[in-house]
């Protein structure tokens, strides 16, 4: 079916909208599922890659390194070497989302982990505190506003990405960009862009309000930006 | 796999010369990518360092990175399309640049608001970074204003300017692929045309051209930072190595 746009036409056809809100309500929840599994494995696999830098540090320069090349890729380029192995398929979408999460994540968490006042992990240790519940109760929390600042990072790159997977038959609401470029029909490349735009701003916001809710103690306005 | 790599092998003897070769393809890669990020350049350097120094439109930097951020370029690349076509209907024919709306023009459009924001921010807040007592220092020497941004801080923040400048290159080849999307014939074809045909062996070689081209433009621009910055003002590798999220700062 084309819907090629004639020259007087609107450049969005808001009546076309409407009549697809099924479709587009889909498309925003596809695309949410799929941003959603790439933060949660990207934070899963960041944190153990973090907690194995930050134990033996001679591993640092190679993570970052090679997290750093995957990070690099063009993301065309990251599915497009995939497709050979994997196919036109979810699992494709994610490796490539989740390895360009990754050298974001454990920057962050190392260099909040990193910033931890000495003077706190001292007294902890003083209070008897074991390696472990050190980790776990202290750093861990005090670093999580960079950890945090990290992942909104990473949620808006996510979502932005995600639309690229239209390419390789997923796409979440890059779905209507893609068919509106093979249809020459604008109102659905205007309709993929901003749901797009409004989903990367509600991820941002909802990680900020996160950030509120498990640190209630740090009184800063969302200076990291 | 050995038949894959031997595949992979012939088809890279096979492809490089013509019109549909791979090093035309490159080539149309590489001039999009630095023309759109030369003229933005142009645009974004003077005007950050202008605002930079007057002080002016300071939450603009931040809002620029985070919409920039927010776009994704794929809808970007899109959105220019039905924009260019609109555009070259009203433009009589025979002008080059415009042609039909498509390949080149919505290209570059959509690159170039790409490279913008990075290099904007990165020039306003180099500027304003300068250290105060730096600048008033001069302007006490009797340095006219302009003097003093040209002589004083554009050098002093030549190194926050020259990352952003990188960012959006490496940016700008990243997502020049994509312009396959809207019948430009850069290296993205390969890849594009690969998955409709379900063509592996192109995919895959195209893929390795787009990685390779935007790991040298990387490198290009570290060499370029090292040979055009000062070296007492380099990024020390702490400072390159901060937590991703805080405006840039030397």
């Amino acid at each position: 079916m084309i819907v090629a746009q004639a020259d007087g036409d609107p450049f969005v056809r808001w009546d076309w909208i409407w009549g697809h809100l099924d479709l587009v309500w889909e498309k925003v929840l596809e695309h949410l599922v799929l941003t959603g599994i790439a933060l949660g494995i990207g934070l899963t696999v960041a944190l153990l890659l973090s907690a194995l830098a930050l134990r033996f540090r001679k591993t640092y320069a190679p993570i970052t390194w090679v997290t750093g090349i995957a990070y690099s890729i063009p993301s065309l380029a990251l599915f497009a070497f995939l497709v050979p192995i994997t196919g036109f398929t979810i699992l494709t979408a994610e490796i490539g989302l989740v390895s360009y999460t990754l050298l974001i994540l454990i920057r962050n968490v190392v260099a909040g982990i990193d910033g931890v006042d000495p003077a706190i992990k001292e007294a902890a240790t003083g209070m008897g505190y074991t390696r472990r519940r050190l980790f776990f109760q202290i750093e861990l929390p005090l670093a999580l506003p960079v950890i945090i600042a990290g992942l909104r990072i990473a949620g808006v790159t996510t979502i932005g990405l995600v639309t690229v997977t239209a390419l390789i038959g997923q796409g979440g609401v890059g779905f209507f960009i893609l068919r509106g470029l093979n249809r020459f029909f604008s109102t659905e490349i205007v309709l993929g862009t901003m749901l797009s735009v409004i989903l990367a701003v509600a991820v941002d916001l909802s990680l900020l309000g996160l950030e509120r809710i498990l640190t209630p103690w740090s009184k800063r306005t969302g200076s990291a930006t | 796999m050995i038949d894959f790599i031997g595949d992979l092998l012939v088809w890279f003897t096979e492809n490089w010369d013509g019109q549909d070769g791979y090093l035309i393809r490159a080539w149309n890669t590489i001039r999009l990518s630095a023309l759109a990020t030369a003229v933005a350049a142009l645009i974004a350097i003077p005007t950050g360092a202008l605002l930079g120094h007057y002080r002016r439109f300071g939450v603009s930097a931040v809002a620029v990175v985070n919409i920039g951020r927010a776009l994704p370029s794929f809808g970007i690349i899109a959105l220019a399309l039905p924009i260019t076509i609109r555009i070259a209907r009203n433009v009589p024919d025979g002008v080059p640049i415009f042609g039909s709306g498509l390949g080149f023009f919505p290209g570059f459009i959509a690159l170039f608001a790409l490279a913008l924001p990075p290099i904007f921010t990165n020039t306003y807040t180099g500027i304003r970074e300068v250290d105060p007592g730096t600048v008033e220092a001069a302007r006490g020497m009797g340095l006219p204003e302009g003097k003093i941004l040209r002589s004083v801080e554009l050098p002093l923040a030549s190194p926050v300017i020259i990352a952003g400048l990188r960012i959006s290159a490496v940016q700008v080849v990243a997502t020049s692929p994509l312009a396959a999307l809207v019948a430009y014939g850069g290296l993205g074809r390969f890849i594009v045309d690969g998955f409709a045909i379900q063509d592996n062996i192109q995919i895959f070689a195209g893929a390795l051209l787009v990685a390779a081209l935007s790991i040298l433009t990387e490198l290009l621009f570290s060499r370029l930072e090292k040979r055009l910055v000062p070296r007492p003002l380099q990024l020390v590798e702490e400072q390159a190595a901060a937590p991703i999220g805080k405006p840039v700062a030397a």
